[in-house]
């Protein structure tokens, strides 16, 4: 606690008594993190842990579930991003979110990255290319379709979907950029660039990495939450959860004795 | 230790059920196939001789016992435009609203509910309706406007539940990407949604067009069956597939009926063909 209050202001999403129901389904209880400037935190866990349930909250996605409610707030830079006066699409822009399959829109390469920025209403066509490289540069992807960027994303392969689906949430330049499973259907190599691409990354932005594989927690984070059922287990520096966890239930986890 | 059971009747040849379906398959694609070239062929061949370039610009003589059936190609045309310019932006939009806007409540079920009945009425009710409601109540008189009204409320349903299936079928992830990534419901719909439903809202929108094209009840009620050249959209027309009907009902001149019936089948082979390249071209350019 001691290490949380030290870093206080430096606070860049704050999760308080966060309980989150999808009807009469409590899909996270009482769930309170916090996520530091340029770190990537990992929230590793089994299925249905409630994972997914705080991205989609703290992105708002769930705004479109009719049963959706929650109880605790979420705190972006302090304010509450649930105010009625907060700009939900704005918000969105600031919270990036790279989904765990691939989801490339049917339209080319090009526009695919640039979609965060053309809705947000930029046209200057420099800035769009400039960005697109950028981002594709970030995601470790330009090399690959430099010369083919008018070419319909679907024709991409799994891994650069994925790659690709990243850069687009880089290029709309988001304070946040959380990612749920990213490298869930790829294989290793695939992974292995976009592991690369997040440590490289967080020194321009703050990362949540979503993650049921251990391995992948170990490896790519600062810092390591562990859900269970709804439940924040507990939450520390990486290398520490991992070498002396201090609940047993995140020791077995750890170890593979469930999950 | 399962027991030993008694087989019944003996056991089809898995090979010879493959062998019996296929040929059985064939022959239904087969019959519908023949069936569907008999009718173009057998209209084509009565029909063809008499196309000449006089047949389709000149105007119709003797209440169309000789001369062209022009007046009739430009009031179906005009009558069909005015249908689709009023169903279409309906139909469509209220799909995007039944999809993407409300949350399924009792007014969307209402809603589609009210639409299916819709599309279950036959045409010569909604003739009568045109009838009474646009030429009489609405003095609007056998017109142009009275038929284009009364067939747009006819396609409605068809144009409005095809684009509601292409809606639906457009993957949920789509949406989802476009709102995380800060798109408004109307920028997800008109730069995500709509451009992948476009194919089957087309497609609705053609299978309209052929309604409309061949409709014979529902516009004789309602624009009337003047052989005049419709100059606006106020004056009283004919159509082809009621002209084709008078003509051969009337018995004033069958090879001119047929003649007709051969540039309505072309026309709707075309329509059909146009859109197809469209959608070909268009789906090309996303995949």
């Amino acid at each position: 606690m001691e290490l949380h209050d030290r870093r206080e202001e430096k606070c860049k999403l704050r999760v308080e008594n966060l309980s989150v129901f999808y009807g009469a389904v409590q899909a996270i209880k009482s769930l309170s993190l916090r996520v530091y400037p340029n770190e990537i935190l990992g929230i590793t866990g089994p299925s249905s842990g409630g994972k997914t349930s705080l991205l989609h909250t703290i992105n708002r996605l769930n705004d479109r579930i009719p049963t959706y409610r929650h109880e605790g707030r979420v705190l972006l830079d302090g304010d509450d991003i649930y105010h009625p006066d907060v700009d939900v699409n704005q918000l969105r822009r600031r919270i990036g979110i790279v989904f765990d399959l691939p989801t490339p829109l049917p339209k080319t390469i090009f526009e695919n990255v640039v979609f965060g920025l053309r809705v947000a209403g930029v046209r200057n066509r420099t800035v769009l290319q400039e960005r697109t490289e950028q981002a594709l540069r970030d995601a470790i992807l330009w090399d690959e379709v430099k010369d083919r960027l008018n070419q319909p994303a679907l024709r991409l392969s799994g891994g650069q979907q994925q790659r690709l689906s990243i850069a687009r949430a880089l290029a709309a330049q988001p304070e946040i950029v959380m990612l749920d499973e990213p490298c869930s259907g790829l294989d290793p190599i695939s992974t292995l660039k976009i592991e690369q691409a997040l440590w490289d990354l967080k020194e321009r932005y703050t990362i949540v990495l979503v993650s049921q594989n251990v391995q992948q927690t170990s490896r790519a984070t600062d810092r390591a939450a562990f859900l269970l059922m709804g439940e924040l287990v507990e939450c520390g520096p990486t290398a520490e959860m991992f070498t002396n966890p201090r609940d047993s239930r995140t020791a077995d986890f750890l170890e593979g004795r469930f999950g | 230790m399962i027991p030993d059971q008694p087989s019944r009747r003996p056991r089809l040849n898995p090979e010879k059920v493959h062998v019996a379906a296929v040929v059985a398959l064939w022959t239904t694609a087969g019959v519908t196939l023949a069936v569907l070239a008999a009718i173009i062929v057998f209209i084509l061949v009565h029909g063809l001789p008499m196309l000449t370039p006089e047949f389709l610009l000149a105007q119709p003589e003797s209440m169309g016992r000789a001369g062209g059936i022009f007046p009739t190609i430009v009031g179906t045309l005009a009558l069909t435009a005015v249908a689709l310019a009023i169903a279409t932006p309906l139909g469509v939009g209220t799909a995007i609203y039944l999809n993407e806007y409300s949350r399924g409540g009792r007014a969307a079920a209402a809603i589609r509910f009210g639409v299916d009945c819709l599309a279950g009425v036959p045409s010569i009710i909604f003739g009568l309706f045109g009838f009474i409601f646009f030429v009489i109540y609405l003095k609007m008189g056998w017109s142009v406007l009275s038929g284009g009204l009364t067939l747009a409320v006819m396609v409605l349903p068809t144009i409005m539940r095809t684009a509601e299936e292409a809606l639906r079928a457009v993957p949920a992830s789509y949406r989802q990407v476009s709102f995380a990534t800060g798109a408004t419901t109307w920028q997800t719909v008109t730069r995500v949604v709509l451009p992948v439903a476009l194919p089957g809202t087309v497609t609705g929108i053609v299978l309209s067009i052929g309604r409309c094209v061949g409709e014979t009840a529902a516009v004789i009620f309602t624009a009337g069956t003047a052989l005049r050249l419709p100059l606006s959209i106020f004056s009283p027309t004919r159509t082809m597939a009621v002209h084709f009907y008078i003509l051969a009902r009337e018995g004033l001149s069958m090879p001119h009926a047929y003649g007709t019936a051969a540039v309505l089948v072309i026309t709707i082979l075309l329509v059909n063909t146009i859109a197809n390249a469209i959608m070909l071209r268009f789906r090309a350019g996303v995949t």
